[in-house]
């Protein structure tokens, strides 16, 4: 009997026509496209996207060139060299990222003492020659000031966290 | 970056729109001018009734794929392309821009000539069909008798297209890809056959302009009602016949690539393309002609005759082009309703459809209509 009702089943093509149902009625549903650069989709606070180097209130700058940042980058992603600063502070005389390299794990965030880098929410950004992937400390330091507010308030919201 | 385009060129649009609209206003002027002329030159004539044929197909083509996609978008619940014109209308001008643009590359090993005559072996018959294909009983190109037998054959001779283009790639994928779509259309043909044979019984004629005549009376006159598993056979192998999804172990992306058009890119690629969507046009056409009544009012019978006969409510509501094309327009929405359903089906269980299935059916349902002819059931077979 089973037998039967199967062939009658696949004879009549329900389990087809109930497919059809099915997409039928999602033809009249509501779409749930975003469409990108008019809209766009929340992000988190914790969004890992371009770095950037912050200052402190007062213009000096956080990185204080312990390293760890780049003993943790398991891309590699980071180059820094180190020297005595005049007033006898230890800088960063270069602190390089690849982007082509950095896997945007946040690893650098975490181990950096003072919050010195950090990843911001910008992720459209795009490079039309080569060399553009290297991120230098200049403009690393650049995006830190342009998106401070920004990375400050996501800071602040998370730091119960951290 | 769309939108600053369009302004960065707007001028430049403007002005070529512009002069194609000039052009071709003058080049209707000439011709209404001329009128009496081109109508005594036989070779002019023809040529200008089979362009009205031709490049509104050719139309309909482009914005069937754009019609396909943006269906599939919407029941993937997606909204398609909206973004090259006003709500996209102009993707598919877009697309083809950029195909006729591309470079046709020629594999080194390929059989050079057998792979550029390829495209034009699918399209040619796919358009040559479309000679005798009526639009009213009085609109069509070549009224011929067996009409129905022509359409049969043509479409069968596009199977050839496929097959050289396969082996004249002299790759594997191509070559795979060949192969399956020919023993899938010569399955799919003979169950087809067999579903027109119960269209010429109940028609009496291998004329389509009759077969359609046949039909009148009402929806209830139309042959899906008493040849309704025929229609469904023939729909289903229609789909088979132009090796689209869930049929399409032709050319299987996800399998062989793209099966027998692998190596073909630009235009060449284009006009596969092209013959695909004319060939679905077609299938859907004679649907609609051989079963759903073709141009006939589906109001006959209900509304009053002088109704659907007079004014412009006979315009509107009484038989006429604009039902044919209703109707196609139905069957093309199923042919994409399928694709955006169906998964994919499996080189067997199509041998198995075709062979085990689709042919006992035919045969089965000949022989009760045979025997309905026989006895005159009506208000068929009277």
């Amino acid at each position: 009997m089973d037998n039967f009702t199967n062939f009658l089943k696949s004879l009549f093509l329900w389990e087809l026509l109930k497919g059809m149902r099915l997409t039928g009625r999602r033809l009249f549903s509501r779409k749930i496209t975003v469409q990108y650069p008019e809209e766009k989709t929340p992000q988190s606070n914790r969004f890992r996207g371009l770095h950037a180097l912050r200052r402190y209130p007062n213009g000096e700058e956080r990185c204080i060139a312990c390293k760890l940042c780049e003993a943790v980058c398991p891309a590699l992603a980071i180059t820094i060299e180190a020297e005595e600063r005049e007033d006898g502070t230890r800088r960063t005389t270069r602190y390089d990222i690849d982007l082509f390299k950095c896997i945007y794990c946040g690893f650098c965030e975490e181990s950096c003492p003072v919050d010195s880098i950090v990843e911001t929410r910008v992720f459209e950004y795009a490079f039309e020659n080569r060399g553009e992937n290297i991120m230098t400390k200049d403009m690393l330091l650049e995006i830190g000031d342009k998106y401070e507010a920004q990375i400050a308030v996501d800071r602040t919201e998370d730091a119960a966290y951290r | 970056m769309a939108h600053t385009l369009i302004e960065k060129y707007k001028g430049q649009l403007l002005a070529t729109v512009l002069m194609a609209g000039v052009l071709s206003v003058l080049v209707v002027m000439l011709g209404v001018y001329f009128w009496n002329d081109i109508k005594a030159n036989v070779f002019l004539y023809s040529v200008i009734k089979i362009l009205v044929i031709v490049v509104p197909l050719l139309l309909a083509v482009a914005y069937l794929t754009f019609a396909e996609r943006k269906v599939i978008g919407y029941m993937q619940l997606r909204i398609g392309h909206n973004r090259v014109g006003p709500r996209g209308w102009l993707q598919p001008i877009a697309d083809a821009m950029k195909l006729l643009f591309k470079e046709i590359v020629i594999p080194t090993n390929s059989n050079r000539f057998l792979f550029l005559i390829a495209p034009m072996i699918s399209i040619a018959p796919a358009l040559a069909a479309w000679a005798v294909l009526p639009f009213t009983d009085t609109l069509v190109l070549a009224n011929i008798d067996a009409s129905l037998l022509y359409i049969l054959a043509l479409t069968s001779m596009g199977v050839y297209g496929v097959i050289i283009a396969g082996w004249a790639s002299n790759s594997k994928y191509a070559f795979l890809g060949a192969m399956r779509s020919a023993a899938q259309i010569v399955s799919y043909e003979i169950a087809m056959g067999f579903a027109l044979v119960g269209v010429l019984i109940a028609g009496g004629s291998l004329n389509l302009v009759d077969i359609v005549q046949a039909q009148q009376g009402s929806v209830l006159h139309w042959f899906w009602l008493p040849l309704l598993p025929l229609f469904l056979v023939y729909f289903i192998s229609g789909v088979a016949e132009t090796n689209r999804a869930p049929f399409d172990v032709s050319e299987g992306e996800s399998e062989i690539v793209a099966g027998f058009h692998v190596e073909y890119s630009g235009m060449a690629f284009a006009v596969f393309f092209l013959a695909e969507y004319a060939n679905m046009i077609l299938i859907a056409a004679l649907a609609a002609l051989m079963f759903l009544g073709g141009w006939l009012s589906p109001f006959e019978g209900i509304l009053p005759d002088e109704f659907l006969a007079t004014g412009i409510t006979g315009l509107v509501f009484g038989s006429g082009v604009h039902w044919l094309f209703a109707k196609t327009s139905l069957m093309l929405l199923f042919f994409l309703w399928f694709r955006a359903t169906f998964p994919r089906y499996r080189y067997d269980q199509i041998m198995r459809l075709g062979w085990k299935v689709f042919i006992p059916i035919t045969i089965v349902w000949l022989v009760i209509e045979g025997a309905a002819v026989v006895a005159n059931v009506g208000p068929w077979f009277d």
